[in-house]
């Protein structure tokens, strides 16, 4: 029988991760819950043996059941009727055996019903998910929007909406609008209190995923007369109450099990989340953060799909008399998916594991009073998890475009036809370095850990790790790279210019995702060298020869050639 | 209203997935090479099983299994899913059974049980396919016996069963006790959920907890759950000349095997009706139809 997780060594390498002890033992608190909780583990290893085995029934659902039903869900697609959302036919068969499998509240705390699992672990499911069918991701992974409710909420709303999506209802983040996309300080739906205090929406979102969904977090207008983000709130709206009507589904060109939909709110009882006016500068903000981790799974697991489609295709594929991967135009493409959906990974759980200790710190500071160097290491771990956020958001969405790019190209005419997965794997990977945040946004949130230097003292923590011998040659050129990118960088910033800055953000923050992954990878090939050696000889290669390009092009740039690119 | 309920499962080699290593030169199956699965209709069984504990909440599911020690993991599959807990019944002198000798062993089980009020099972076991030993131990209990069902619902102490027939269904109605047989085109089970396994995933018969650590012996005495009953012929109180091969009139004289070719062909030309006839006669003549 396939299984997502039993055939796929890379997670499970990734499971056991140095640093997955401190992570456990500060998300089980010292293990000190199997008094309270049947299911709570009594040690390190049992609790790495139980996320083995949820990851386990993960794989088997996601090979067994989801990714047999994508076709068919992608051919269907939601339906409109009434007002309402039905999910197509094997999207909501998806639903019921991940909810039989209890694959929701993974993070949540025993106490409302969650698995209490980390991030990292979570991640994996969800990776495993979108590469059986990148739409029903979408739906499965909006359960995270529960972690901001967690933070924001209080201990009433937790115990109403905890454990309703620990039992797999549904959650949805509204923000979008017509007039308010990316700028998100434009948002106008309109929150206005009746007499005794009820919260009312009115107004329109927009491009809203899993719009129908059970339980939404809405940002919405509460303070009447303001124009920025700081008179915007949080609410909970929650569909039993009604008031709020899909007015449409879109026709999109991909993840097409995903419904994306226009939301009507007509005095629709809310309820506030947490502070007035904090709704985008605070949590919005953190549930973008989620989101953007939840997408860099979604396209690890379509870099995974693509990479499997192709060598399938290539291995059984003949011309000339023999199987195409023989050819090395074929394998080199080859190569190349797979080094970049090992480097797009190895990012993914670093960035995991950041905000894990991160995240953790901040729920028990909410238990108790965190020791000064407790503080200190939170506040190290909240800045890592703000720097890589992004740049795996970016980095892993790119390369799913473009692996799933080249897998067509290795099936040829063939997989321009319908007939073949690898072409909805190009629909569905189209958006992903669009939503939550375009690529170009991406770097608008990383470029202040280039200028500030948080990815290069990363990178210098990379250089000084152990690495073994047969590594050492290759681990010498990521080196030469961080001390290209850090010339680079005081290059551009020589000039004291923002404008030039920001001009040249994407090469350098390009050039900070190349090479942290390259030693990702270095690190990777150390411990486990038949996983990843390979792709650490080909990914540094490649990430050398892209980081040469970017440097050729900021070291003949000057501030004045900027007007070069000037458009009316 | 509540439900005892007993789920018979057997623990098969898997030969679906049979590779060239999967057979012995003596013809017998090579155990070692077919991994050991839940016999497939069995989990059928199981799935109606707990879709009769959802719709009677209290209902206990108890399954059970004979064959090898590691049978235990029968028992561990049933409550990943929702079951309650199990027997494994092992003992050498029940080994080499056939199908009378196997079901007079479960059926002296579950006189051992508390009282049952459903017995669930898979149509037949993808090992032997003899379909035989749900029947018998109806027989031996005493209990009216329902087969090919693709649903079953109680109400009211009868149980309402909808079977797979040629060409449709019927729907049968029948008094409690009963045993029931799935057919393998009712609902597939459920999948093992997060939460129970973790909670189950020490569950251990006596002999499988000997091969424990100290602490996690520790762990599994303290929660009585986490005991699987492993039960031999003394706690079932079999008479000896009923079970394994002493119990077992069906003897295997030898295996052949078989390899399909085709030693010769015949083309009929045009297709009149004589033509047609006298290929049906043919082909039932040969045993091929008919």
């Amino acid at each position: 029988m396939a299984n997502f997780y039993k055939d796929n060594k890379a997670l499970q390498y990734h499971l056991r991760h140095p640093l997955m002890e401190k992570i456990v033992g500060m998300k089980e608190r010292d293990y000190t819950q199997s008094q309270e909780f049947d299911y709570a583990p009594v040690d390190f290893d049992d609790a790495i043996d139980s996320y083995d085995k949820i990851l386990e029934i993960t794989g088997e659902i996601t090979a067994e059941t989801i990714a047999p039903n994508a076709e068919s869900v992608d051919k269907e697609g939601p339906h409109h009727a009434n007002g309402r959302v039905a999910y197509a036919s094997k999207t909501q068969e998806n639903l019921d055996v991940t909810r039989k499998a209890g694959l929701y509240g993974v993070s949540m705390p025993r106490k409302y019903g969650g698995l209490n699992l980390p991030n990292v672990t979570f991640s994996m499911m969800s990776e495993m998910i979108a590469q059986a069918d990148a739409g029903f991701q979408n739906i499965w992974s909006l359960q995270s929007c529960i972690d901001t409710l967690f933070e924001a909420g209080d201990e009433d709303q937790f115990e109403r909406y905890i454990p309703r999506v620990c039992n797999g209802e549904t959650m949805s983040m509204d923000l979008t609008e017509p007039d308010a996309g990316s700028d998100l300080q434009s948002v106008m739906l309109k929150a206005s209190q009746d007499e005794d205090g009820t919260w009312r929406l009115n107004g329109v979102k927009r491009f809203i995923t899993n719009g129908d969904s059970d339980i939404h977090l809405v940002l919405a207008r509460s303070e009447e007369g303001s124009k920025d983000g700081r008179g915007l709130s949080m609410f909970i709206y929650d569909k039993r109450n009604g008031g709020v009507i899909v007015r449409r589904i879109e026709d999109k060109m991909g993840i097409h099990g995903s419904p994306t939909c226009e939301l009507v709110f007509k005095n629709a009882k809310a309820e506030l989340c947490g502070s007035r006016r904090l709704g985008l500068i605070k949590y919005v903000m953190s549930l973008m953060n989620g989101a953007r981790l939840g997408i860099t799974a979604q396209s690890v697991g379509l870099c995974q799909a693509a990479y499997n489609e192709a060598i399938d295709y290539a291995r059984s594929r003949e011309q000339f008399g023999v199987a195409i991967i023989n050819f090395p135009a074929v394998a080199e493409m080859l190569s190349n998916i797979k080094a970049k959906l090992d480097a797009a990974r190895t990012i993914l759980y670093e960035t995991a594991r950041f905000v894990d200790v991160y995240k953790i710190w901040e729920q028990i500071s909410r238990e108790r009073q965190l020791t000064p160097e407790e503080r200190t290491e939170m506040k190290r771990y909240n800045r890592l998890a703000d720097a890589f956020t992004p740049l795996s958001k970016a980095s892993s969405s790119e390369y799913a475009n473009q692996t799933a790019y080249d897998c067509i190209q290795i099936h040829g005419g063939s997989g321009f036809m319908r007939d073949y997965t690898c072409e909805r794997l190009y629909r569905d990977a189209r958006i992903m370095n669009i939503y939550e945040g375009t690529t170009q946004l991406q770097v608008v949130a990383a470029i202040r850990h280039v200028t500030t230097g948080t990815y290069l003292a990363q990178m210098k923590e990379y250089a000084e790790g152990q690495y073994s011998d047969e590594v050492a040659p290759l681990k010498a050129r990521v080196d030469k790279m961080m001390a290209a990118y850090e010339e680079a960088v005081e290059k551009v910033k020589s000039y004291e210019n923002p404008d030039y800055i920001t001009f040249h953000a994407r090469r350098m923050v390009e050039m900070a995702a190349w090479t942290i992954m390259s030693y990702l990878l270095c690190y990777d090939a150390s411990r486990e060298p038949e996983l990843f050696m390979q792709s650490a000889n080909v990914y540094v290669r490649y990430a050398e020869a892209r980081l040469a390009a970017n440097m050729k092009f900021i070291n003949d740039f000057t501030p004045d050639e900027t007007a070069i690119y000037n458009q009316e | 209203m509540s439900l005892n309920i007993v789920v018979l499962a057997k623990q098969v080699p898997d030969t679906r997935n049979v590779g060239k290593d999967a057979m012995k030169a003596d013809g017998t199956i090579n155990r070692a090479a077919l991994p050991a699965i839940f016999n497939p209709e069995d989990l059928n069984a199981l799935e109606q099983a707990l879709q009769l504990k959802d719709a009677h909440p209290g209902s206990k599911i108890t399954l059970v299994t004979m064959g090898l020690p590691r049978s235990a993991e029968m028992v561990r599959e049933s409550l990943y899913r929702g079951g309650d807990d199990g027997v494994v019944l092992t003992d050498r002198p029940l080994g080499g059974a056939d199908t009378l000798a196997t079901s007079y062993s479960l059926a002296q089980t579950i006189r051992h049980l508390d009282k049952v009020d459903i017995i669930v099972g898979g149509r037949q076991a993808i090992d032997g396919d003899t379909a035989q030993v749900g029947p018998q131990i109806a027989e031996k209990l005493g209990l009216p016996q329902v087969t090919y069902a693709e649903s079953v619902k109680v109400e009211d102490g009868i149980a309402t069963i909808k079977r797979r027939i040629e060409n449709g269904f019927e729907t049968v109605t029948c008094p409690l006790p009963l045993v029931v047989t799935v057919n393998g085109s009712a609902d597939a089970c459920r999948p093992r959920n997060a939460k129970l396994i973790q909670k189950y995933k020490y569950a251990v018969t006596p002999s499988e907890k000997a091969q424990l650590s100290e602490d996690r012996q520790k762990l599994v005495e303290s929660r009585p759950y986490l005991n699987i009953r492993e039960w031999g012929v003394a706690d079932i109180e079999a008479d000896p000349n009923q079970i394994g091969m002493k119990g077992s009139p069906t003897k295997v004289k030898t295996v052949v095997n078989v390899v399909f070719q085709a030693k010769e062909s015949k083309t009929i030309e045009g297709g009149d009706e004589a033509q047609l006839e006298g290929l049906v006669k043919e082909l039932i003549a040969d045993h091929i139809i008919g």
